[in-house]
């Protein structure tokens, strides 16, 4: 039953995450509910990497945080570009993508 | 995991078993030495006080020393010593493990000592004959690799390095013999040389794969045992390694009908012919067949009772014959030489064809010693004789008198290849030949018996044409008295070297000549001597007519001397009829050089301009039996070249007019699908599909919104909904 736990915690981080996502308009924000994303995913795998004692879950999760490290890197990079060239981050008034 | 240098010692336990001596241990220097020393000359040659050469000859020097350390100490161990092998893991690939070792044991110290020695030899000659050549340096260094290949593939201990060295070898007779690549004639020459060896590797590479499939193993040793012990392996596709491996033996060795390279290779420098011909490159094939023996002999049914015929004896027959016959017909001292060359290795063929290992292995050694004398003595010739010429009948003639030492050294050589009683070639052909006869093999002892006859028969037309008789052309320079010659000497010694470094020993002579006939310098003729006196004494480490066998006491292998038949014992009178045919040989081919090439007239003069048949059958062999006709021109141009007349008719009339009707109707019939079924219903669907989605794009704009929030909303919502549909899927 303790794994329940550790879902529910998983669950509740990645619907705080993507409410951030959609909702928010400051980049800096998104990007860090973007974090809260992949941490929730980190502690669901840490979760049953336990539950079915075996090492592969905390392989990946160590994977991801690398991974997320380099995310984050790049993101905030990105970000300090956008505010150099239009000293803004709000995302509504990025609309270059539109099709 | 793929570590280049990624080098792990590994002792065999049965060679840790016993310490061999240090020589014996750490034989594999001989190889490494003379690699270290090519990377040296390579990268520092030109800066060196000699360009390279101290470091070439002192490399084969040490090797040199390091083999007779090493054949000391092995005499020492006795008669039933076991080889000393070493291993070293080279790299490593999906479970695999390449090694690099050494296989020590008569054999392979019978080559290393020879290499090394003749070698050495080589390099010392070298010195004076391309002084102030052009890429002296870079002579060097591929001469001194050259041997070190060698080096490395006879003490391989499995099949991969001797692949390695194998290969080096193959590079480095390219390198050498196009050595003076200015000329498209030796560039060609050089090119040939590689193909035709490389057509044969191709041999080589499906055989050891095969073996590897048949015993999970590169090690000579283990594949050597194992056939040996019998059983537990597949007949046929020992059979099958064997073929492909001997075919890599006669692309190597200049076998039949892969020769054709061999004379073509006479275009390089006289040292590199002369140290190809003798103990590395060509002998490598004969080394192969002699090493893992009984692939073949077992593969290919050897010794077995009642065989007359099996491919290795086939084809060093054939060799036998058809190059001595190719000898009579050269102008060329260096292609008389390479034919003989070619027709020895068919005799070291034959010998392991027929089960004489000892025989064929000695056979190797005493060859090495007089064939690298009798290049050496005819690079001489050239050198300082006929001004850069190799033609016998324009530039040769009446040498004895001007060349003693070159003259003597070459009579000693070609007697013991011609196998006169008493010289090595005696003791070793002869073995091949009695051994053919006493194991049944009674087609190749009369093959033999021919070869012997037709090789003194050659060598005395060379020897006539070079050293005897009236000089002529650029050999007779000096008879004519030409006053200016002394004079000139130094003044045209200039344009001599240039003509050098150009390579021009082809070249007829069309000018006045800068000097007349003479002996070379020192540093050719010691290395003629020792070669000379080695020619004659080398036979007597396995004279059976002497009762002496320490050769097969040292070199044959416990294992090969269980498998071959006892060889013959000698008897005066088998030897007979080769003593016999190698007097009639000389008088016969003496009687009628004396009267084709001599200076009276005689009724044989011009015979092969009158006598139809004659010329044609000397049109026949002097065009090589068209062999080099067949390869070039149909083989290489039907694969090149369309299929020349006949193939154009069927094109144009078959192939052509098939096409155009076929054409023809196509275009009808591609008319009516056009106008209806692709105009209509192709059309019609393509522009609709179109359309609609056109239509969809315009409608779906709106959600491109550009916004990254809303892509995210999307994102998640879709991801939700996957879930969602999973989620009751599988419950």
């Amino acid at each position: 039953m303790w794994v329940n736990n550790f879902l529910i915690l998983g669950a509740v981080l990645f619907a705080i995450g993507v409410y951030g996502v959609i909702a928010r308009k400051n980049a800096v924000l998104v990007l860090m509910s973007i974090e809260l994303i992949l941490n929730s995913v980190n502690i669901n795998l840490l979760a049953f990497s336990q539950m079915h004692n075996n090492v592969d879950g905390n392989t990946f999760a160590l994977y991801i945080i690398a991974v997320a490290a380099a995310e984050v890197g790049v993101g905030l990079a990105m970000v300090m570009l956008i505010y150099r060239n239009r000293k803004t981050i709000a995302l509504d008034d990025l609309s270059e993508m539109k099709g | 995991m793929l570590g280049f240098p990624l080098i792990r010692y590994a002792e065999e336990p049965a060679a840790a078993a016993h310490a061999a001596g240090w020589f014996l241990d750490h034989a594999w220097l001989i190889a490494l030495i003379p690699a270290i020393g090519f990377a040296i000359i390579l990268f520092f040659g030109k800066k060196l006080p000699f360009k390279g050469a101290e470091v070439g000859i002192a490399s084969m020097v040490a090797s040199l020393v390091l083999s007779a350390g090493a054949v000391y100490q092995w005499i020492d161990l006795g008669h039933d010593a076991h080889p000393v092998i070493k291993t070293w893991t080279w790299w490593q690939s999906g479970g695999m493990q390449f090694t690099l070792g050494q296989h020590i044991d008569g054999l392979a110290l019978m080559a290393l000592i020879l290499v090394s020695f003749i070698s050495t030899l080589v390099q010392i000659y070298s010195v004076e004959y391309v002084r102030d050549d052009r890429r002296f340096t870079h002579f060097f260094a591929s001469l001194t690799l050259f041997s070190a290949g060698m080096l490395t593939m006879v003490l391989a201990e499995n099949m991969v390095q001797l692949i390695l060295g194998w290969e080096i070898m193959g590079l480095c007779s390219f390198m050498l013999i196009g050595h003076w690549w200015e000329e498209k004639a030796n560039s060609n020459a050089a090119l040939k040389a590689f193909w035709t060896v490389r057509v044969g590797d191709m041999g080589l590479l499906v055989g050891t794969a095969v073996l590897f499939g048949m015993f999970h193993t590169f090690s000579i040793d283990k594949i050597n045992n194992t056939v040996a012990e019998g059983g537990g392996f597949s007949k046929s596709m020992l059979m099958t390694a064997a073929i492909a491996l001997f075919i890599a033996c006669i692309g190597k060795s200049g076998q039949f009908p892969l020769h054709t390279w061999l004379p073509d290779a006479m275009a390089g420098p006289t040292p590199v012919s002369s140290l190809l011909h003798s103990s590395t490159m060509v002998v490598a094939g004969v080394f192969l067949v002699a090493r893992i023996y009984p692939v073949f002999h077992t593969g290919l049914d050897i010794n077995v009772a009642g065989q007359q015929f099996n491919l290795i004896a086939v084809i060093g027959g054939i060799t036998v014959l058809i190059a001595a016959v190719l000898a009579f017909v050269q102008n060329d001292i260096k292609k008389v030489l390479a034919y003989s060359t070619v027709s020895q290795l068919g005799y070291m063929m034959m010998g392991l064809g027929v089960g004489a290992w000892t025989a064929a292995v000695f056979h190797i050694f005493t060859h090495a010693f007089f064939k690298c004398c009798l290049f050496l003595c005819a690079g001489s010739v050239s050198h300082t004789g006929s001004h850069h010429s190799f033609d016998m009948k324009a530039d040769m003639g009446g040498l004895r008198k001007k060349m003693p030492v070159t003259f003597i050294t070459w009579m000693l050589s070609t007697a013991a290849l011609c196998g006169v009683p008493f010289f090595s070639g005696f003791f070793s052909k002869d073995e091949i030949i009695d051994s053919a006869h006493a194991n049944h093999y009674t087609v190749f002892w009369v093959v033999g018996l021919i070869g012997a006859f037709l090789t003194t028969a050659y060598m005395t037309r060379a020897t006539y044409l070079t050293f005897f008789g009236q000089a002529r052309g650029a050999a007779a320079h000096f008879v004519h008295g030409d006053d200016h010659a002394d004079a000139d000497h130094h003044g045209a010694a200039d344009s001599h070297a240039t003509d050098d470094a150009h390579g021009a020993h082809d070249v007829k002579h069309s000018r006045p000549l800068p000097f007349a006939p003479h002996d070379s310098g020192w540093l050719i003729t010691v290395p003629l001597i020792i070669l000379a006196a080695l020619a004659v004494v080398s036979g007597y480490l396995n004279a059976p007519a002497f009762h002496i066998e320490k050769f097969h006491h040292w070199v044959t292998p416990h294992l090969i001397n269980e498998m071959v038949p006892e060889a013959p014992v000698f008897k005066w009178v088998n030897a007979l009829p080769s003593i016999a045919l190698v007097a009639l040989g000389f008088i016969v081919s003496l009687a009628i050089s004396k009267a084709v090439f001599g200076s009276e007239p005689s009724p044989l003069k011009g015979l092969t301009k009158r006598n139809s048949l004659l010329g044609a059958g000397h049109r026949f062999v002097a065009n090589k039996y068209y062999l080099d006709d067949l390869y070039e021109k149909v083989i290489v141009r039907s694969i090149a070249h369309p299929i020349a007349q006949g193939a154009y008719w069927i094109n144009q009339r078959v192939i052509d007019a098939t096409v155009n009707s076929v054409g023809i109707g196509g275009r009808k019939s591609a008319g009516w699908v056009y106008r209806n079924v692709d105009q209509r219903m192709v059309d019609g669907v393509v522009n609709g599909s179109g359309i609609a989605a056109s239509e969809a794009g315009e409608s779906l704009r709106a959600s491109q919104s550009g916004k990254v929030n809303q892509y995210g909303a999307l994102l998640f919502g879709a991801a939700a909904v996957g879930a969602l549909v999973l989620v009751i899927v599988n419950s």
